[in-house]
């Protein structure tokens, strides 16, 4: 999606009012994660609970999916995003790497060659 | 009256407060990144704040999206750390300073940046990790002041906006009637982008530029736009918004003590920057 000003930046999704709305119900979800309670509920009954939460069905199918890229698409925000990331376990090493279809170990290579200039 | 004795400015990734809770500072991935605090340590030994204005960033501890406030202050006695959700262990509570809190909060409104006012905030790693970077033995013996720029929905402050609340910030502190030392601390950035295919999204050259301008020049990072800001230091680079505030809270002639600039840390090209703020006419008499 482009920003009001200056042309769309290829693999980025500016998180806008279009998209704080469409991802309103996952990012709640995911907001109430900060609680170690509610990620030991959603661990015992996933759709059960982002069904509580009022997610879409392709929220619901991209929180099955476990990929990012699909959970972006439907209106995810990364910062949310990330403590449901934390709770299956994955770093935002692993995240990069999934997202940008390298393996983990290429994408940490990336970034450290990233400092050898 | 309260006289601003500096600025500094450094990353807040996570894995750096995972890494301090492991005591995995001397291995050879960290060495670097923490080696690099000791200048910022000495200085701030000598230039004895009493209080610090933290500028960051909420990640989701204390604003959701069903408010946001593109400026937030804190107005609270005590800040709490909470759980984050993905596993850094909880700090201790931060000394507030009401006072000087409200005191702020009537000379922003009156210079016309209608801030959001907190009795009750937590504060995340992005102001708790700096927190630990510059006083590593424990709590910080300065109350803190923090405030929260929205860089999480769009549309964002623009930095030229940014700029002129830090500048709005210097004016209040400075009007302060008390005789105390004060700090303004930035958190976050540089460049570096955790969402979509453009993960992993560095930019030293842009990087390197901020921090030359941040010092010598921090009026000419106005001129960009917050699109501007994601296109160049990336989706989360834009936290750079915080220093370039921080930059205009520096009311006087500005000199730098230090700066270190490190890739990688996690995703990010991690910096610190201190600078020291002294009034015109000393620094003429020096």
């Amino acid at each position: 999606m482009t920003a009001p000003s200056g042309e769309a930046i290829p693999g980025t999704t500016i998180f806008d009012g279009a998209e704080a709305m469409k991802g309103y119900a996952l990012n709640r979800m995911c907001f109430s994660f900060n609680d170690a309670a509610n990620r030991a509920a959603f661990v015992a009954d996933e759709d059960g609970y982002c069904d509580r939460y009022g997610l879409t069905p392709e929220q619901k199918a991209a929180v099955r999916s476990r990929n990012v890229l699909q959970l972006i698409a439907a209106g995810g925000n990364i910062y949310y995003l990330a403590k449901l990331a934390g709770i299956l376990g994955l770093g935002v090493q692993d995240i990069g790497a999934q997202q940008t279809g390298m393996s983990v170990e290429a994408f940490k290579a990336k970034l450290l060659a990233a400092g050898e200039v | 009256m309260a006289t601003i004795v500096g600025g500094l400015a450094v990353s807040h990734v996570p894995a750096i407060g995972k890494a301090i809770a492991d005591h995995r500072q001397a291995e050879p991935y960290w060495k670097p990144f923490f080696d690099a605090f000791g200048p910022a340590r000495a200085w701030l030994e000598q230039a004895k704040p009493d209080a610090v204005v933290v500028i960051s960033n909420d990640h989701g501890l204390n604003f959701f999206l069903d408010k946001m406030p593109t400026f937030a202050i804190g107005a609270a006695p005590e800040y709490r750390n909470a759980d984050e959700g993905w596993g850094l262990p909880v700090l201790h509570p931060f000394a507030g300073d009401p006072e000087l809190s409200w005191h702020m909060i009537d000379k922003l409104v009156a210079d016309e940046f209608d801030m959001t006012t907190c009795q009750e905030m937590l504060v995340d790693h992005g102001f708790c990790i700096p927190m630990e970077l510059f006083w590593p033995d424990g709590p910080a013996p300065v109350r803190t002041v923090p405030i929260v720029i929205n860089t999480v929905q769009h549309p964002l402050p623009s930095p030229a906006r940014c700029f002129k609340l830090g500048q709005a910030i210097g004016r209040a502190i400075e009007s302060y009637p008390k005789d105390i030392r004060v700090a303004v601390i930035a958190t976050g950035g540089l460049s570096h982008q955790l969402d979509g295919e453009r993960a992993g999204f560095i930019n030293p050259e842009f990087d390197m530029l901020c921090l030359d301008k941040l010092v010598n020049d921090p009026k000419a990072l106005t001129t960009y736009s917050t699109h501007d800001l994601v296109a160049l230091a990336g989706s989360q680079g834009v936290e750079l918004l915080s220093w370039i505030a921080m930059a205009g809270a520096m009311t006087g002639k500005v000199r730098q003590i230090h700066r270190h600039y490190h890739i990688p840390i996690s995703n990010t090209a991690a910096a610190l920057l201190v600078m020291e703020n002294s009034r015109e006419a000393e620094s003429v008499a020096a």
